[in-house]
């Protein structure tokens, strides 16, 4: 086994570490620790932040990719080979569901195919049948395997949330477990373990189920939903998180240039950003995906596989999104910071001969947080669903992708069958929606704490 | 005024430059003409002198900004630069690769994006702000909180879903309305009364969101406590005040938009097959047709600065503080 380290694991992973760098650094400034617990002091940031945990979880194990030794009969020399493709840790916990490849369409639980075929029996007859599906249990015990699923999934779960309890709260066990059962916690942990305990339990009878059917179906070419949407989850998440930790330094640092120095460095950013922010959205992120097309297609030494591939165009999407969504943050930063550096405290620094730089590092960034923090939480979700319509416009990501916007673009194509193909659809709505409410709620929250308008 | 206004278009002519230069750099600078010649024939069976031929069809083979081999004023006028970027400004779109005059294209595709969009603004609009003051009326009631959580959940599904519920239901299931298609003239009113309904439903839930929150700040200030301390009844105080002083914002988030109401909406139109400009750039995106994309990113542009002059303007018609300068 060879770890394998694609463009955006690295991001992704580094991202992680600069967020475990910064809650550590925020852990120790007890005034904004205070502002989180408020945040947290609510029963829709617990569950939508458990919500967001647990996509994010996916997001991580899909971002860490394995590149498989051959089988030993294979190999030929003494030092180990290694398969051309990737996998990541994901797949490899449903490869069950990658090898039951079906022929074509089949509906979810179904034991049939969707469509019939015709086939011609011993007796030389054509008829019209419904060929069985090859990787469906035929046993009819599916209340019987989802009672089992449900109580793993309850008895799993509850385990894990007992640990974490025992973890936070060591003396006083017993005493704490009442407290949340009552809802008499600090925080609503009550919420935040329901919420935990029913995701967890959703996704063991998924899981568990899909040993024996297809749960959510198959799509045109028999590949398994669920899968699909499971590993669709990192492409959503990416578009939204990467994006934003592209745009938001240049954001930042042009922002507060802008406003802090003023004069022609203000002119030339204005200059910049109402340029960019005057060319439609969609149609600016078109023209440069349409152009890094033809640079990719010109380039074919780039990329080995085709995962590759697709992670660079992932990437280059990310950046143009990050190039085009960055106008907005820079001029409220921009008029935020002008206000702030009039205010009494950086004049006073100002004639203490404290250096421009530690200026903005003491007290103009972190009377920016509040900003920064709402914005990048409020263009997630957006970002999150315009991966689906970038993607029916053609200038998503890679084909060859597992996203939700492909998902819904292929299975758009068959609307007009009779009946309707709707599970492909279904799913990739239902992954999305739980994500981007999640995201919504929370924002909502933070918006609602840290706004300082909402003070009354 | 007028003054004004002359010396507000005279500012947005260096904005449009740089459109120009960013749209330049993107279609003529990452990649070369050649780049573009050999992605669009084919790696397979290019040869020098089809993409030479490829390029001379376009008006492609000359040099960016500067051409050596021409003489006096020429050396700089007679490259792609001026050729392909800045005779957009005299509103000369040329051809498109299947040999189309853009202009005439876009001027017949602008009424059927403009039949759609123009409606669909309006309608939402008025929905939005009257559902919005009818919250700000009963705000901090149970109709107030549950209709907000409608909002969210509204807000966080994806636009397409919306899309096709709709033609699923509409169309297929209950058949209302055709499934897809454009007429002008009333006759067209049936194709386009279901993309009006969802374009509306689909904002409905970040626009009353928005509206709810710039009444809810102008229901705080002192002079909403003085109109109610004279005694004038909610609704006089939400009509009368509330209302009219939350214009201000409102147009600035408004007023914006309306002259890029012609640009239509790309994938409504390209659902309901409507001949209207955004089907027109999805269907150029899809053939890689980058004479039209930079069309339309320039028009989109040059629209978008319009809206912004005429926000500037209707600021002074509504608010008697802002004095032009």
């Amino acid at each position: 086994m060879k770890l394998v380290m694609l463009w955006t694991d690295m991001l992704v992973w580094s991202l992680v570490i600069v967020l475990f760098v910064w809650s550590w650094v925020v852990s120790r400034n007890p005034q904004v620790k205070k502002t989180w617990h408020r945040i947290f002091k609510s029963n829709i940031a617990m569950a939508s932040s458990v919500v967001l945990l647990f996509y994010l979880l996916f997001t991580l194990l899909d971002s860490i990719h394995l590149r498989l030794a051959l089988p030993l009969e294979a190999q030929k020399s003494e030092v180990v080979a290694y398969e051309v493709e990737m996998v990541s840790l994901l797949d490899l916990i449903f490869e069950h569901n990658i090898q039951n490849t079906e022929r074509t369409y089949s509906a979810p639980f179904a034991t049939v195919e969707y469509a019939s075929s015709i086939v011609v029996d011993e007796h030389g007859v054509t008829k019209q049948v419904y060929l069985p599906l090859k990787y469906v249990s035929t046993k009819d015990d599916l209340i019987q395997e989802s009672l089992f699923a449900l109580g793993v999934g309850f008895a799993v779960a509850l385990l894990l949330v007992f640990l974490h309890i025992l973890k936070r709260e060591k003396s006083r066990f017993i005493l704490a477990c009442k407290e949340i059962i009552r809802g008499e916690s600090d925080l609503p942990w009550r919420t935040a373990y329901g919420t935990f305990i029913l995701l967890v339990v959703a996704f063991t009878w998924l899981y568990l189920l899909s040993y024996s059917y297809h749960v959510l179906g198959t799509d045109k070419v028999g590949g398994d939903v669920l899968y699909q949407s499971f590993k669709s989850i990192r492409t959503g998440v990416l578009i939204g998180i990467l994006t934003t930790l592209i745009m938001l330094p240049v954001a930042v640092i042009l922002g507060v240039s802008a406003g802090l120095f003023g004069g022609w460095v203000d002119d030339v950013i204005q200059y910049l950003y109402t340029t960019l922010s005057s060319i439609p959205g969609v149609l600016l992120i078109a023209a440069g995906v349409l152009s890094m097309q033809v640079m990719m297609d010109n380039n074919p030494t780039w990329f080995e596989t085709t995962l590759e591939r697709s992670d660079l165009r992932l990437l280059f999407l990310i950046l143009i999104l990050g190039i085009t969504s960055w106008t907005g943050l820079c001029r409220v930063l921009r008029a935020e910071t002008l206000k702030i550096s009039q205010m009494e405290f950086v004049t006073a620094a100002k004639a203490f001969g404290v250096s421009k730089l530690t200026i903005i590092r003491r007290h103009i960034v972190p009377n920016l947080m509040h900003i920064i923090l709402i914005s990048v939480v409020l263009d997630f979700s957006g970002l999150v669903l315009a991966e689906a319509v970038l993607s029916y416009v053609g200038v998503g990501v890679d084909p060859t992708m597992h996203s939700w916007g492909n998902m819904i673009n292929q299975a758009r194509l068959e609307m007009a069958r009779e009946p309707m193909v709707w599970w492909s659809l279904f799913s990739a709505f239902v992954f999305m929606f739980i994500l981007v409410l999640a995201a919504n709620l929370f924002s909502d929250r933070i918006q609602r704490v840290l706004d300082p308008r909402n003070k009354t | 005024m007028l003054a004004y206004i002359i010396r507000r278009i005279l500012y947005a002519i260096p904005i449009l430059i740089g459109v120009n230069l960013i749209t330049f750099m993107l279609f003529f600078m990452v990649n070369s003409p050649d780049d573009m010649a050999r992605a669009q024939l084919g790696a397979k069976q290019v040869t020098p002198e089809l993409i030479q031929s490829w390029k001379e069809e376009r008006g492609y083979d000359k040099p960016l900004f500067v051409n050596t081999q021409a003489e006096g004023f020429a050396q700089v006028s007679d490259t792609l630069f001026v050729k392909e970027s800045l005779k957009l400004f005299t509103f000369d779109f040329g051809f498109s690769d299947s040999n189309r005059d853009i202009g005439s294209d876009i001027k017949e595709r602008m009424m059927p994006s403009f039949s759609i969009a123009l409606p669909t603004f309006m309608i939402a609009l008025i929905t939005n702000i009257s559902l919005a003051l009818l919250l700000v009326l009963f705000r901090g009631s149970m109709l107030d909180t549950s209709m907000m959580i409608v909002a969210v959940m509204i807000m966080s599904v994806s636009g397409l879903f919306y899309i096709i519920a709709g033609q699923v239901l509409f169309s297929k299931i209950w058949h209302w309305v055709p499934i897809s298609g454009y007429e002008s003239g009333w006759d067209g009113v049936k194709f386009i009364i279901l993309p009006v309904m969802i374009g509306v439903f689909a904002g409905i839930g970040s626009g009353v969101r928005w509206y709810r929150s710039i009444f809810l700040e102008q229901i705080n200030q002192d002079y909403v406590r003085t109109a109610r301390a004279k005694g004038l009844s909610e609704l006089k105080v939400l009509f009368g005040h509330v209302l009219r002083n939350g214009m201000l914002p409102i147009l600035t988030g408004v007023v914006v938009i309306i002259p890029s109401l012609f640009m239509g909406s790309l994938i409504m139109e390209s659902f309901f097959g409507i001949p209207g400009l955004g089907s027109y750039t999805i269907d150029a995106i899809n053939s890689q047709d980058f004479a039209i994309v930079k069309a339309m990113v320039f028009l989109g542009s040059v629209l978008y600065i319009i809206g912004l002059i005429l926000t500037d303007i209707s600021y002074t018609l509504f608010d008697p503080r802002v004095k032009l300068s």
